[in-house]
């Protein structure tokens, strides 16, 4: 940080309010913008951001050398993905003109518009971007920790934890009991955990048909039910119970030590628990006061603008975007609307209408795709579905063999959205 | 009739900045389409591109995919949620692109 940038940086702090009523040209386009995370969100953003102006100063931080993406982690736990399938390199964001910082974000110091690194640097912002994922809360769920999770893994965050379950599946015997643990909304990924259950029904069947999934789910429903639950039915009849929250399958309390998850339903031992916990957001999030009560980050729908700070804005997981799901795709269309409200802003313009969609693809095993899709809007009470459109895949497929096609799609999507994240 | 235009002078004002514009670009709303169709429309197959093709092309395939003319696994639920001159909008900006 230099210093000159510092003592200017200072000095617009103490002028406080009167720097934010001068008018918004004095701070011009050629201004710098932090972003905090290289996921979906955040390396969406600092690319968009670079190309539409691209005399901006974009700097993305990241704790990580590279990224270990959730989509297809699914894949890797049932064995049929690598790590290196899901790893994405920054050099993309590099080539784009991003400058990549790597390194922990530790505080947000909004009134000095200055982020705190760990190793004690500073970087001054225009504008900041945040998208920092999600945290898990272990306090939500009693006996679970980040010490149990050593035991009973979570893999909701991609890396250790999705090569520890798989590992775990691996070494079991056939006729094992898997258990999976899934938590109420709102949670990242809605289909996930019930891909999850697909995929590794997938390779049960295959290499361990004896074996038995066990689904306790704090809901009553959840994504695409219909159409996974119908799969589970034609494509491994017998293997997955599900237990909806209002039969017991709420948990209250799992014992990594016993391997035991405790319910209305009583207490059940598996031989793999895969505890998927309730999560909030990103905690350099709440360490910035950016969140409301219930954990995660309250934004302006129309510009992803946080109501909490001025100058900051919260894309992806952390953000509470309405009816969106928390996605990659859902993530990477938001950081467009903030990348083109932010550059408006910097112009001292208004903010242009936003365009919003999500698109989640399932696999349920390699062969047998199916999707959820909506274009959203943003309106006075939030952001909402069109009516009349989006939805869920065909619940009977026709001659377009839709299962097929829509599994092809679904690593054809993830070929393409990683190329629009990160180049 | 000055009752009524005040009320709805008042609205107008209670509503964000950008629910007055005219709903998002043609630029905003193709951008969308890369997460499927790849950066600027050009994709990974089996995935279609959508990048150089004339306009026309793009939106009568949107008009036949909203329509049900045409077959597709998840692009009639997404064309619906298209106005016809959203589709024109979206068919102009991808055709514009180099
Ligand atoms: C099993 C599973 C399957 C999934 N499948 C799909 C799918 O098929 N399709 C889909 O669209 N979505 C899918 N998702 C959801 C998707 O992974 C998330 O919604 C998406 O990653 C959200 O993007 P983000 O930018 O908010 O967060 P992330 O992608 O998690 O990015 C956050 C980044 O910020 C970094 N970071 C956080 N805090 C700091 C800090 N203080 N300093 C520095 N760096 C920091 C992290 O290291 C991380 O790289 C899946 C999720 C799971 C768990």
């Amino acid at each position: 940080m230099k210093t000159t940038r510092r003592a200017a940086l200072k000095a617009g702090a103490a002028l406080g309010l009167t720097s934010l009523a001068l008018p918004s040209v004095a701070r011009a386009a050629s201004g710098s913008v932090v972003v905090i995370g290289a996921g979906f969100g955040g390396a969406t953003a600092a690319r968009y951001l670079k190309a539409a102006s691209p005399s901006l100063e974009v700097t993305l931080v990241e704790r990580e050398t590279s990224i270990l993406t959730c989509p297809f982690s699914n894949g890797v736990i049932a064995g049929y993905n690598t790590m290196a399938d899901i790893t994405r390199s920054l050099d993309g964001v590099r080539a784009a003109g991003v400058k990549v910082v790597k390194g922990e974000a530790t505080a947000i110091d909004t009134a000095a518009r200055s982020v705190r690194m760990a190793d004690g640097t500073q970087l001054a912002y225009d504008r900041l971007v945040v998208s920092p994922g999600i945290d898990l809360n272990y306090e939500g769920l009693p006996g679970y920790s980040a010490a149990a999770a050593e035991i009973l893994p979570h893999a909701w965050k991609a890396g250790p934890q999705t090569l520890l379950l798989r590992n775990q599946l691996e070494a079991m015997p056939d006729g094992g009991t898997f258990i999976v643990v899934a938590p109420a909304n709102p949670f990242r990924c809605p289909p996930g955990p019930y891909e999850r259950i697909s995929l590794v029904a997938s390779y049960f069947k295959a290499k361990k048909p004896k074996s038995k999934i066990l689904v306790f789910d704090a809901k009553d429903a959840f994504s695409k039910q219909g159409l996974f639950q119908s799969a589970w039915e034609s494509e491994f009849p017998g293997m997955v119970a599900w237990i909806a929250g209002k039969d017991g399958g709420k948990v209250e309390k799992v014992d990594a030590q016993a391997k035991t998850v405790t319910s209305g339903f009583g207490t059940e031992k598996g031989d793999v628990i895969n505890v998927i916990p309730p999560q909030r957001a990103g905690a350099i999030a709440v360490a910035a006061g950016l969140t409301g009560d219930n954990g995660w980050c309250p934004v302006d729908p129309m510009t992803f603008a946080s109501t909490k700070a001025q100058h900051v804005y919260v894309v992806g997981d952390s953000s509470i975007a309405g009816a969106m799901p928390k996605s990659g795709s859902s993530a990477n269309a938001q950081a467009k609307v903030a990348a083109a409200a932010i550059i408006a802003s910097l112009d001292g313009k208004p903010a242009p209408a936003p365009a919003l969609f999500n698109i989640c693809y399932s696999l349920v095993n390699p062969n047998y795709g199916i999707s959820v899709a909506d274009v959203y809007q943003a309106t006075d009470k939030g952001i909402v579905p069109t009516p009349n459109a989006g939805g869920v895949s065909v619940a009977k497929p026709t001659s377009l063999n839709e299962r097929a096609l829509e599994a092809l799609y679904a690593v054809s999507w993830y070929r393409n959205i990683s190329a629009d994240t990160w180049g | 009739m000055r009752g009524i235009l005040v009320t709805l002078g008042a609205i107008a004002l209670a509503c964000p900045a950008a629910a007055q514009a005219s709903g998002p670009t043609g630029q905003a709303m193709a951008q969308n389409c890369y997460v499927c169709h790849g950066p600027a429309g050009r994709s990974a197959p089996p995935i279609p591109s959508i990048a150089r093709m004339p306009a026309d092309f793009l939106r009568g395939r949107m008009m036949e995919f909203k329509s049900g003319q045409l077959p597709s696994t998840v692009m009639a639920r997404i064309a619906k949620g298209y106005s016809d001159e959203q589709i024109v909008a979206i068919s102009d900006y991808l055709a514009s692109l180099k």
